[in-house]
């Protein structure tokens, strides 16, 4: 097993969170994981971006010139990352935030309409939950019950909070999963 | 054994420290190692131990020289520019012998650079950096779980040899997470009795590196020497990846490079290309005979870094002219990807000189199209 | 027969390397002795600085290290935070306190570091050869100011203590001088005050010692003493600039 993914946003978005948890969640499964975030006045404001590997094997590279998965969270984002998946590969699209779609059709386009999601739970601040969800449910790289665990563990402290984090991520879960279907039939 | 975490290059690298029982930290901040200042600022108080932000890295690296002579474990971290800045008490350190480690997580340069990973510091690195014939042992790891060995590694050396120990990492391995393991290890109490640490009864301790007598400083500079002579001998650390035996080329990188390669062998390898990868892990003492003898049956190298060829020298003298040695690398913060390193190790087997820096624009597109 | 003097336990019985008329050599015997007195001469160490006083490491009868330019506080920084137990002083010039070492000796003196730093100011360089310093005169002739020194060219001499003296950081900051007899008298109970403070852990101190150099001012011993007198110290105002007594600076301080 090899999974590689890039989540990227604006700063704010929480897609270093989402990186986090997920390399978390692998490392409780007991794979080897790598999470490699951008750093520096990108981190500012900026687009903000970070790379996570898990595997059954020891990591070698942390970067890659096509991942097998992105998930972009705003314009800028698909702009930079769309084109880099790779052919077969999966790209997750925040279509809260961004009208355009990829004209790929060689990879699996997945939109999930991430802060309506987080918004309809609540706060659009979880929308990177339904995004970290929409991936993981597309992938099943991690079980739903070893990200819950993480979510539990970061905002275990503030109950509304983890529940509306809980709910956006099993709503994004979802999403991901029904939207690979629905682009793999697109696909054949 | 401890348990797995998920640690920060920077935050493992400041934990393995005090692991080793370093007792004190003085440093100052700059990117991309400030996590490093930041970490220990919390986590030093807590086991008794003394972390001060220095007014620069001049004086944070002879606080360094203070306390080193005072006999404790100390070290600093900081990135290029600021271990310029300490070349002065580094090379202040070596001719007093005081042991002490410094961590250079490297950024792009020269000058105020970039913030992005590099290896552009190799030669200061490996040639001692200050002033004065004196050598640093270099570590350098391509992992979070290597970086915090290599620092309990490094404290055990420079304690062995008296002398300051340089850990070079870069940008990536200072900000990536990933699992470390703290291993159990017996704190070696090493006994420094040269160590000014009040004069009780005992003659006084003098910590110096001035000698106006000439025959006398050249006896200090050859003991100096014998002492480096030993550290070549001793303390060569390299690892060997992939394929041996025939190879149609071997790849030689270091540092997080060189994790970039291991996946390129892995890719060319299922192609049935015959490559291996020559990972120096120690850069000073060089594993030059190790790599002459990986190289034996190699029909070229490619050498791959992250500046415009430094370690090559070392990596042309090792070979000896035996095997044709290319050179591919990429600068200013791009880190090269296993596509891109697969993709020049192909064209060197098919025959095609590689000496480029950065003739790859559109590549990564053109790869993946 | 009774014993009515003997060598410091502070100073090791070796002939000194200063010039004739040198101050260092009293300096360097006025603070053994207060490391003797204050019985702290197992616990003391000593940083030695480039300049003249570069040896001193052979001098004095204690653990000693030496620094790089400027740097001795920046050691006695390093010594003191890892070993509290230690009493740590740093002996400098001009050049060495007040030009190349200045960060190390203002940030020192604003973390309040419980060190003893004893500064010598000659007003010139002497080890390399009667350069000016940070701290010669306006006018005064040195082998790079050979029209003397032009206080439009490089500005006026520092005068350090006032400088420290600014700072919010309670410390003891004292200037005195070598020059005369009287002044040792005064000189040694300064140094011991500044020993006291440190052992007490209450603050920073330093002593300013107004020091002659005959060799490189081209004057006499008596001659360069009086010189001191008529043109340092009208610059250079003895006394305590300031104690921890005082406690912090204030603005109203800043005020006056």
């Amino acid at each position: 097993m090899l999974s590689e993914v890039t989540f990227a946003g604006f700063g704010g978005q929480g897609v270093m969170l989402a990186g986090k948890i997920l390399a978390h969640a692998g490392l409780d499964e007991g794979h080897e994981v790598v999470w490699l975030p951008s750093y520096g006045p990108e981190m500012r404001g900026g687009t903000a971006y970070c790379n996570v590997v898990i595997s059954d094997k020891p990591i070698g590279s942390p970067i890659f010139a096509a991942p097998a998965a992105v998930v972009v969270m705003n314009r800028p984002s698909l702009d930079k990352f769309g084109s880099r998946v790779k052919p077969g590969g999966l790209l997750i699209i925040n279509s809260s935030l961004i009208d355009a779609t990829s004209d790929r059709t060689d990879i699996h386009v997945v939109r999930v309409p991430c802060n309506e999601i987080a918004q309809g739970f609540g706060s659009a601040k979880a929308a990177n939950m339904a995004a970290l969800g929409a991936y993981c449910g597309a992938t099943k790289v991690v079980t739903v019950d070893s990200v819950k665990a993480l979510v539990k563990e970061t905002f275990g402290a503030k109950p509304k909070v983890l529940d509306l984090n809980y709910k956006t991520l099993e709503r994004g879960w979802q999403a991901g999963e029904e939207g690979l279907a629905a682009a793999k039939k697109k696909i054949k | 054994m401890g348990e797995k975490k998920l640690l920060k290059g920077c935050e493992a690298i400041g934990e393995a420290a005090i692991q080793a029982g370093a007792k004190a930290f003085f440093g100052y901040p700059i990117t991309p190692q400030s996590e490093v200042p930041e970490y220990l600022s919390k986590r030093l108080p807590e086991v008794g131990g003394v972390f001060l932000q220095a007014e620069s890295e001049v004086a944070a690296s002879n606080m360094l020289y203070g306390a080193a002579g005072a006999g404790v474990r100390i070290f600093t971290t900081t990135s290029s520019p600021g271990y310029s800045l300490m070349q002065e008490a580094v090379s202040y350190m070596a001719g007093s012998e005081l042991p002490c480690v410094i961590v250079n997580i490297v950024r792009g340069g020269p000058g105020l650079g970039g913030i992005l990973p590099g290896q552009g510091d190799y030669k200061q690195a490996t040639r001692g950096g200050g002033h004065g014939d004196y050598r640093t042992p270099v570590l350098a790891p391509s992992t979070v779980q290597e970086a915090a060995d290599l620092m309990i590694d490094a404290f055990d050396i420079a304690d062995k040899y008296r002398n300051p120990v340089l850990v070079l990492g870069d940008g990536l391995i200072g900000q990536m997470m990933e699992p470390v393991e703290f291993k159990q290890r017996s704190t070696q109490v090493v006994e420094k009795p040269w160590a000014t640490t009040g004069a009780k009864g005992r003659p006084p301790n003098i910590v110096n590196s001035l000698y106006l007598d000439a025959p006398t400083l050249e006896r200090h500079n050859i003991k100096l020497k014998a002492k480096y002579d030993a550290i070549e001998k001793d303390e060569r650390r390299w690892e060997e990846y992939g394929n041996t035996g025939k190879l149609d080329i071997l790849l030689v990188a270091y540092g997080t490079v060189a994790r970039v390669c291991k996946t390129a062998v892995d890719e060319m390898t299922k192609q049935g290309i015959r490559v291996g990868l020559f990972r120096p892990i120690s850069l000073y003492p060089f594993p030059d005979a190790e790599l002459r003898s990986a190289a034996r049956q190699a029909k070229a190298i490619l050498d791959i870094e992250l500046s415009t060829g430094q370690m090559i020298d070392d990596v042309k003298a090792a070979v000896e002219g035996r095997v044709p040695v290319h050179y591919y690398g990429r600068v200013g913060g791009i880190v090269c990807t296993p596509e891109e390193v697969a993709f020049h190790a192909g064209r060197v087997i098919k025959g095609e000189q590689v000496y480029t820096i950065g003739e790859y624009a559109g590549l990564v597109t053109a790869l993946t199209a | 027969m009774e014993l009515v003097f003997k060598n410091t336990t502070g100073l090791v019985s070796v002939p000194r390397h200063y010039c004739p008329g040198c101050t260092h050599g009293v300096i360097h015997r006025m603070v053994a002795e207060v490391i003797e007195e204050l019985g702290v001469r197992e616990s003391a160490v000593g940083i030695s600085p480039v300049g003249c006083s570069v040896i001193a490491y052979n001098y004095f009868n204690c653990d000693m290290q030496q620094a790089a330019h400027g740097r001795a506080p920046a050691l006695a920084t390093g010594i003191k935070r890892v070993r509290p137990d230690l009493t740590v002083f740093t002996y400098q010039g001009d050049g060495d306190l007040a030009s190349i070492g200045t960060a190390e000796t203002v940030q020192a003196a604003n973390r309040g570091e419980k060190v003893t730093v004893i500064f010598v100011n000659n007003a010139i360089y002497g080890m390399t050869g009667g350069q000016m310093a940070p701290t010669t005169m306006p006018g005064q002739v040195t082998t790079t100011s050979p029209a003397g020194r032009d206080v439009n060219h490089c500005g006026y001499p520092i005068r350090v203590v006032e400088l420290l003296a600014t700072l919010r950081t309670p410390a003891y900051l004292v200037r005195v001088s070598a020059h005369d007899e009287v002044h040792l008298v005064q000189a040694k109970q300064a140094i011991r005050k500044a020993f006291r403070y440190q052992l007490e852990g209450r603050c920073f101190s330093f002593v300013e010692v107004l020091s002659i150099c005959p060799t490189n001012w081209g004057l006499s011993p008596a001659e360069a003493s009086q010189w001191l007198a008529n043109t340092m110290i009208p610059y250079y105002p003895l006394g305590e600039i300031k104690t921890p007594d005082d406690g912090p600076v204030t603005e109203a301080h800043h005020a006056q």
